[in-house]
């Protein structure tokens, strides 16, 4: 560990705010692009599963037998 | 070879695989991303020159390198897909541009941020600066034009034509930036460039490089996987795929 | 397909395209209204001080030249996907290479060579030095012809769109920054008393090399623009 202290670290000789919020954009932006295509991934599953639903839905598989 | 290049065009088997493939890599490479971060900020000596400041470079300098990596990514599985029309090498080529762009993106904001204490302005029409900006546009054109496409399959061969294209310029865009920037080089402003990087500090910015690449390789998964669903939603298995997801 | 045939077939397909370029000399005058419109601009905008304007003259004649150009790519073969001679063209033995090259030539012909041949006038108004003028309008002959070549690319990728306009700008535009670098550094070269002729070297490279790429691309896009 170089820095004695966390303040130490958060400081760093003036250039904490600097260092520290580069690596909190990258931080966010990281996150940002591993999460985004997941949740994109469940939304459309579960939309799929509904669109699946509703169609089956409409036509019920004992439908026509009653006809 | 060819059963393998085979099952490359098979969405489920890719599908498959790529699942069993994030389930480590990702872990992995979230926690290599943390640990080479924590090491360049808080285990390395600071610069004698730029004191403190220049441990943005663990961030700034793997974003910029995969950045411009993932273009190449992109203009190959675009020339693949133009010449043997691989389904997957077009899903492949429309992920890399938002990642690519996103990364392009950070090593802009992290150099703008180092250059506000190194050379006391947000910005700077510095070479290598400029280039990236360019870089950023390329990819944004890339990104516009499939979306300005209804029909995807030609809007990834448009795509295609375009990463290739912008493959053979690159070169020349930065070269020409280069010697523009020469020409026109402020005095007040000096570069470190030249300089050897002391192996204390090469370490973690090596180690911190191949986790953008796996970091690369997560996203441009994790965003083929959402392309290939849609592409494939009226297939048996993508139904099967949203009717398990519903019950569990 | 013998080399002859596909030489008169290109020939007429540029004959073609100049009658039609020809026939509308209002629109012919158009890029160079918008040049000069935009030339005009600078002065109102940066202030009317001779030395201010001399100084950025290479830069904006450049910055403008490049502009009209890329307003006027986007029509290269609108019109002619709207009638349907394009699909014609591409149904046509002809290698497509060939063709594509004759309609930027024919562009090149009606906007590059228009804008260079009037670029003294333009640059005398923005107080250029008469010294760099031979520069500025070689640079601009030979610039331009690279412009139309990587314009046509963007054109050609985006003619079957319904809003391809600023779609073609945000496509085309980090390719002519090259074009852009060399020529405003030729003018600057001449200004400053260095001999302009390393950098109209490098634009007549550019200019091979797109001749011999380019026109690949454009076909290439012309065929998914066709399908479309």
């Amino acid at each position: 560990m170089y820095f004695n202290s966390l303040a130490a670290a958060l400081q760093m000789d003036g250039h904490g705010a600097f260092v520290w919020s580069a690596y909190f954009i990258t931080i966010g932006v990281v996150a940002m692009m591993v999460y985004a295509p997941r949740r994109r991934e469940q939304r459309f599953l579960r939309q799929l599963e509904g669109q699946i639903r509703r169609s089956e839905g409409g036509n019920p598989p004992g439908a026509s037998k009653e006809v | 070879m060819w059963t393998l290049f085979h099952k490359f065009g098979s969405p489920p088997w890719l599908y498959r695989l790529s699942g069993s493939i994030l389930r480590w890599l990702l872990p992995i490479t979230l926690l290599a991303l943390v640990g080479g971060a924590v090491w360049g900020v808080l285990f390395t000596a600071p610069d004698f020159r730029q004191g403190n400041s220049y441990r943005i470079i663990y961030i700034h300098v793997p974003a910029a390198v995969v950045a411009l990596a993932g273009y190449y990514v992109m203009a190959i599985a675009g020339a693949v897909s133009l010449i043997w029309r691989m389904k997957m090498a077009d899903i492949a080529m429309r992920a890399c541009a938002p990642i690519g762009a996103a990364l392009t993106f950070v090593a802009l904001v992290t150099g703008s941020i180092w250059g506000k204490p190194t050379w006391g302005t947000w910005w700077v029409w510095d070479a290598r600066i400029t280039s990236m900006l360019i870089l950023l546009f390329l990819y944004l054109g890339v990104v516009a034009l499939y979306e300005a496409y209804e029909n995807k399959a030609l809007a990834a061969k448009a795509c295609a034509i375009l990463s290739l294209v912008g493959t053979v310029n690159i070169p020349i865009i930065y070269k020409s930036v280069d010697w523009w920037y020469s020409l026109h080089q402020p005095a007040s402003i000096k570069f470190t460039g030249g300089s050897t990087i002391d192996p204390s500090m090469l370490y973690p910015l090596l180690f911190m490089i191949t986790a953008f690449y796996c970091l690369f390789t997560c996203a441009l998964l994790l965003n083929m996987r959402v392309e290939i669903l849609q592409r494939e939603q009226r297939t048996a298995w993508v139904r099967a795929l949203a009717n398990k997801g519903a019950a569990g | 397909m013998t080399p002859a045939a596909t030489v008169t077939f290109c020939l007429r397909l540029l004959r073609r395209q100049l009658v039609l370029g020809l026939r509308r000399p209002v629109e012919l005058g158009n890029p160079l209204l918008f040049f000069a419109m935009v030339v005009a601009l600078f002065p109102l905008g940066l202030g009317p001080a001779p030395d201010t304007l001399a100084a950025f003259a290479p830069g904006i004649l450049w910055i403008v030249a490049l502009l009209s150009n890329l307003l006027t790519s986007d029509a290269v073969f609108r019109s002619d996907l709207e009638d349907g001679s394009l699909e014609q063209l591409l149904l046509a033995p002809q290698p497509l290479y060939f063709s594509a090259l004759a309609y930027v030539l024919a562009h090149w012909l009606l906007t590059g060579l228009l804008l260079g041949l009037a670029s003294p006038l333009f640059a005398l108004m923005l107080g250029l030095a008469p010294g760099a003028i031979p520069a500025l309008a070689a640079s601009l002959l030979l610039g331009t012809a690279v412009l139309s070549l990587i314009g046509g690319i963007g054109a050609a990728l985006t003619v079957g769109l319904k809003r391809g306009g600023m779609l073609i700008s945000l496509l085309i535009l980090p390719f002519y920054m090259p074009v852009l670098i060399f020529g405003s550094g030729a003018v600057q070269a001449a200004l400053n008393g260095n001999p302009a002729g390393p950098f109209l070297a490098i634009l007549g490279a550019l200019l091979c090399m797109s001749i011999a790429l380019a026109p690949m691309a454009i076909a290439a896009g012309l065929r998914i623009s066709v399908d479309t």
